[in-house]
């Protein structure tokens, strides 16, 4: 079975001409990719990337001749190993999946069966397809595991997905797609879920495993640092159309279109830190948990200075959003107190004066989940206007339009459903919300994590023009060290419900570090394609404390 | 219509090429139908089932809106034939008392029909109000006060409860609405409880909650457009149950009291003529007419609210 897959490196694999597929949706099928070319040789590794909506997944999918519900392959010619896939019958490309051709998924939790264990989860293709016997099978998962540096390699896979962390399981689906030792594996975002420290982990076993096996792959995602360190080609794409492809460093270095260069330099506002001592809100000794649970806050302390960001950064689970929770009042600290103006806040959301409830507003990470789906626009935010300032009829409708114009979209918005924003004008939307009620302080909890990068860059300009312009605070909840640099004075590195360490932001990021900061810092991947080599190299001579 | 809205997703691309703005910004954007437009696709596509039950419907409305002129008795007229067979005059035959079959047939579709609406409509009030409430107040004292005296009203049999208390407070129809309103209420209790659960969690209500709003606000503008399609389909099953315990109740005579027409006691009182079926057949279908009434709605409604069911499940097939 497997001697014909002893290819020279460098000879074709996977050829893709002129893909288009038509995706159905408003009763009609549209064109969500246009005619985009693929080669992919032996080895080699090809990073995809683009903007949601840019068909980078559907592209993928389609490279093992399958196309999801609702889409369709209309024309162009998929060969694999010389075998055109979309002149085969299902059941041959069916043969091909999980054996030759392997996908790992983004979600690696949503993706496993909870009600089987992780190694015959990992074998299953493996043995039903004839490749190994079982027994080979189980012994090459272990061996898998431990390329892999899974934890416990030979009894990992006796324990069921729930009892593994989110980085365990995504390197154990790694370990299922290569084990029948496929020709390509496809990778759809597979730690875009994951947080920056384990993400790095992730990153260098999978890159480690596909030089091992020479397998080719491809590598979809929309972090272009992370492509950076993967891939050996890039293609970028918009709107189901190849904007550009080239070697990494060639497109690293020279990116020749407009639209590539503006995704590099997504990364590249920088704000002027600035001091101030007029401390807006105190957060004093504060103790929390949750009911019948462990303390989640433990002794945090955070003064934010008014006008001025304080962003708070660390993984999940350390507390961040519980900070915003407390500041909040959605849930009461059981020692310690909130001081905003001056004043100590009451503990509880009851307690608490239309005034204070008005000052402090929070911006939610999932836009969609934030604004009620059948409210218009008009509702969304006209709410407030009349909750707060009483503004009705007329009045309410002039300050609205101010309100659209200061977030930079137009009165044709008024009466859309949040299902027909884009994600970006979304959060705008919810932006335009919390100004409504023309706060002091603004709570901003990871609002650019779901958005692609050129998206958060026009969040992010925009949340800094609307401080210049009216003084806002922002406390900045995130995990994404860029946003931090772009939008912060002050930060809180927060681990396991405690702060680590907090200051100004030239302080913070400019050495010697405590060991947790540096390793955050650390794990953030850059834009050069020897990154996580050289970082990898210089964590495992010492150079670096793993935290 | 917005021009945007229709655009496909290359001319945007065009667009967007001249340099980013937010409101140019595509992606997911899906354009909005109008109510009438979403209504008619939906009876386009509704299967032949569907439609029986709306036609039928539609017809037991208009009888029951326009009783008086299409009957061509009055409704309590008693003619001095007590059980008339079926005639010209008299198509039906007439009861017992000598009232016209027909014309009681028509008015019962306005009184029983009428009763079991207003009664489902009440139980959604109080039911849907309460369950949302609760589980706003999720596994709070409220929602627990609740939902346990839910539980026991639920424990006893909801047709023997009804019996009793109707003997306990007089049957009249206030008592009749009132009392089987609150009974059933908890079965919507318990429905609008569970559908609401998924939705409180959501940002959008925190962020109500944030901003100070009231209870009732967060329940009717929050909560209650969200879980619609699962609260009417169950508006439909409701219907029919309401509709036969007063039908049930009228039968054991302590339903809808005479001399108003309605179903339940027509059969009641025709029931005799059953057993003359082998001497003239057409006298015995006299008890049968308002059971067949009954029947009937309560097939057409089940036909739709399994239509709706189906189509606010997002099944496709």
């Amino acid at each position: 079975m497997s001697d014909d897959r002893m290819g020279n490196k460098g000879d074709i694999l996977l050829e893709m001409r002129d893909i288009v597929i038509d995706g159905y949706s408003d009763d009609r099928w549209h064109e969500i990719v246009k005619g985009v070319d693929i080669t992919l040789r032996r080895g080699e590794v090809m990073g995809l990337i683009g903007e949601s909506g840019a068909g980078k997944s559907t592209l993928g999918l389609a490279a093992m001749g399958y196309a999801r519900a609702g889409c369709r392959i209309t024309s162009g010619s998929i060969t694999f190993d010389g075998m055109d896939l979309l002149k085969k019958s299902e059941a041959e490309r069916r043969a091909l999946r999980g054996t030759r051709i392997a996908y790992v998924a983004q979600s690696a939790a949503a993706s496993f069966n909870p009600a089987h264990q992780l190694i015959e989860q990992t074998i299953e293709a493996t043995v039903r397809r004839g490749i190994k016997p079982d027994a080979e099978a189980r012994a090459d998962a272990r061996k898998l595991y431990r390329d892999l540096q899974l934890p416990n390699p030979d009894s990992i896979g006796e324990r069921y997905p729930h009892q593994v962390s989110g980085g365990q399981l995504q390197r154990v689906m790694t370990a299922m797609a290569m084990s029948p030792r496929p020709d390509l594996i496809i990778f759809d975002e597979p730690t875009t879920a994951l947080d920056v420290t384990t993400q790095v982990e992730v990153l260098a076993a999978m890159k480690r495993i596909v030089e091992q096996f020479n397998t080719a792959a491809i590598y979809i995602t929309h972090d272009l640092a992370v492509v950076a360190q993967m891939a050996n080609v890039i293609k970028v794409l918009r709107y189901g159309e190849t904007i550009e492809d080239a070697e990494t460093r060639k497109m690293l270095s020279h990116p020749e279109k407009e639209y590539t260069r503006s995704l590099w330099s997504v990364r590249s506002i920088e704000k002027p830190e600035e001091h101030s001592a007029d401390i807006i809100l105190k957060v004093d000794h504060v103790d929390a948990s949750y009911t019948g649970s462990a303390k989640v806050l433990d002794d945090v302390s955070i003064e934010v200075p008014r006008g001025h960001t304080v962003a708070i950064v660390g993984e999940s689970g350390s507390g961040k959003s519980t900070t915003a929770r407390v500041i909040t009042g959605l849930l009461p600290p059981s020692s310690g107190q909130v001081i905003f103006n001056g004043q100590p806040l009451p503990p509880t959301l009851a307690g608490r004066s239309v005034e204070q409830l008005q000052n402090i507003q929070m911006i939610y990470q999932m836009a969609d989940t934030a604004m009620n789906p059948r409210h218009t626009v008009r509702d969304i935010i006209g709410r407030p206007l009349e909750f707060y300032l009483g503004l009705r009829g007329r009045e309410r409708d002039t300050r609205l339009l101010e309100l659209i114009e200061m977030i930079e979209l137009d009165e044709s918005f008024i009466d859309r459903l949040p299902a027909e924003l884009s994600g970006g004008q979304k959060q705008r939307i919810c932006i335009a919300r919390a100004l409504a009620a023309g706060p002091d302080l603004i709570i901003c909890d990871e609002v650019t994590s779901a958005l692609d990068q050129i998206v958060q860059k026009g969040i992010l300009e925009l949340l800094l023009r609307l401080q210049k312009d009216l003084g806002l605070t922002y406390i900045f909840i995130t995990h994404d060290i860029a946003t931090v640099k772009a939008i912060s004075d002050q930060i809180v590195v927060m681990l396991q419900g405690r702060v680590v360490e907090q200051g100004m932001k030239s302080e913070i990021l400019s050495p010697p570090f405590p060991a947790y900061t540096e390793l955050l810092l650390s794990s953030v991947p850059e834009m050069d394609p020897d990154w996580l080599t050289g970082l990898l190299k210089a964590r495992a001579e010492g150079a670096v404390v793993s935290g | 219509m917005n021009d945007k809205d229709d655009m496909i997703p290359s001319e945007a691309a065009e667009l967007a090429d001249q340099g980013y703005s937010a409101a140019g910004e595509v992606g997911m954007i899906k354009a909005r139908r109008s109510y009438r437009e979403n209504i008619w696709r939906g009876l386009k596509s509704a299967p032949p089932t569907a439609l029986f039950g709306l036609t039928v419907i539609s017809l037991y409305v208009i009888f029951a809106v326009f009783a008086p002129l299409l009957a061509p008795y009055g409704e309590a007229e008693i003619f001095p034939m007590s059980y008339a067979p079926w005639s010209d005059e008299f198509m039906f035959g007439t009861d017992q008392l000598g009232r016209d079959v027909l014309s009681r047939l028509i008015y019962g579709a306005r009184n029983t029909v009428g009763i079991a609406f207003v009664t489902t409509l009440f139980a959604f009030v109080i039911g849907g109000g309460l369950g949302i409430t609760a589980a706003i107040n999720n596994n709070g004292w409220l929602d627990n006060l609740l939902s346990r005296s839910v539980d026991v009203l639920m424990a006893i049999p909801s047709l023997i409860f009804a019996l009793i208390l109707l003997s306990m407070f007089g049957a009249n129809t206030l008592n009749l609405i009132i009392i089987i309103a609150v009974l059933d209420s908890t079965r919507v209790f318990r429905v609008a409880r569970a559908v609401s659960l998924n939705v409180v969690v959501m940002d959008y209500v925190e962020a109500a909650k944030l901003r100070g709003e009231r209870m009732f606000w967060i329940l009717y503008r929050e909560i209650l457009p969200n879980i619609m399609p699962p609260l009417v389909a169950e508006f439909g099953l409701r219907f029919c149950f309401v509709f036969l315990t007063i039908a049930a109740l009228s039968f054991l005579g302590v339903g809808i009291q005479p001399p108003t027409a309605d179903w339940g006691s027509m059969v009641r009182e025709t029931a005799g003529l059953i057993q003359f079926a082998e001497y003239d057949f057409t006298a015995a279908m006299t008890p049968m007419l308002p059971a067949a009434a009954i029947a009937l709605l309560t097939v057409a409604v089940n036909f739709v609210v399994d239509w709706f069911l189906h189509k606010s499940s997002g099944l496709k097939d």
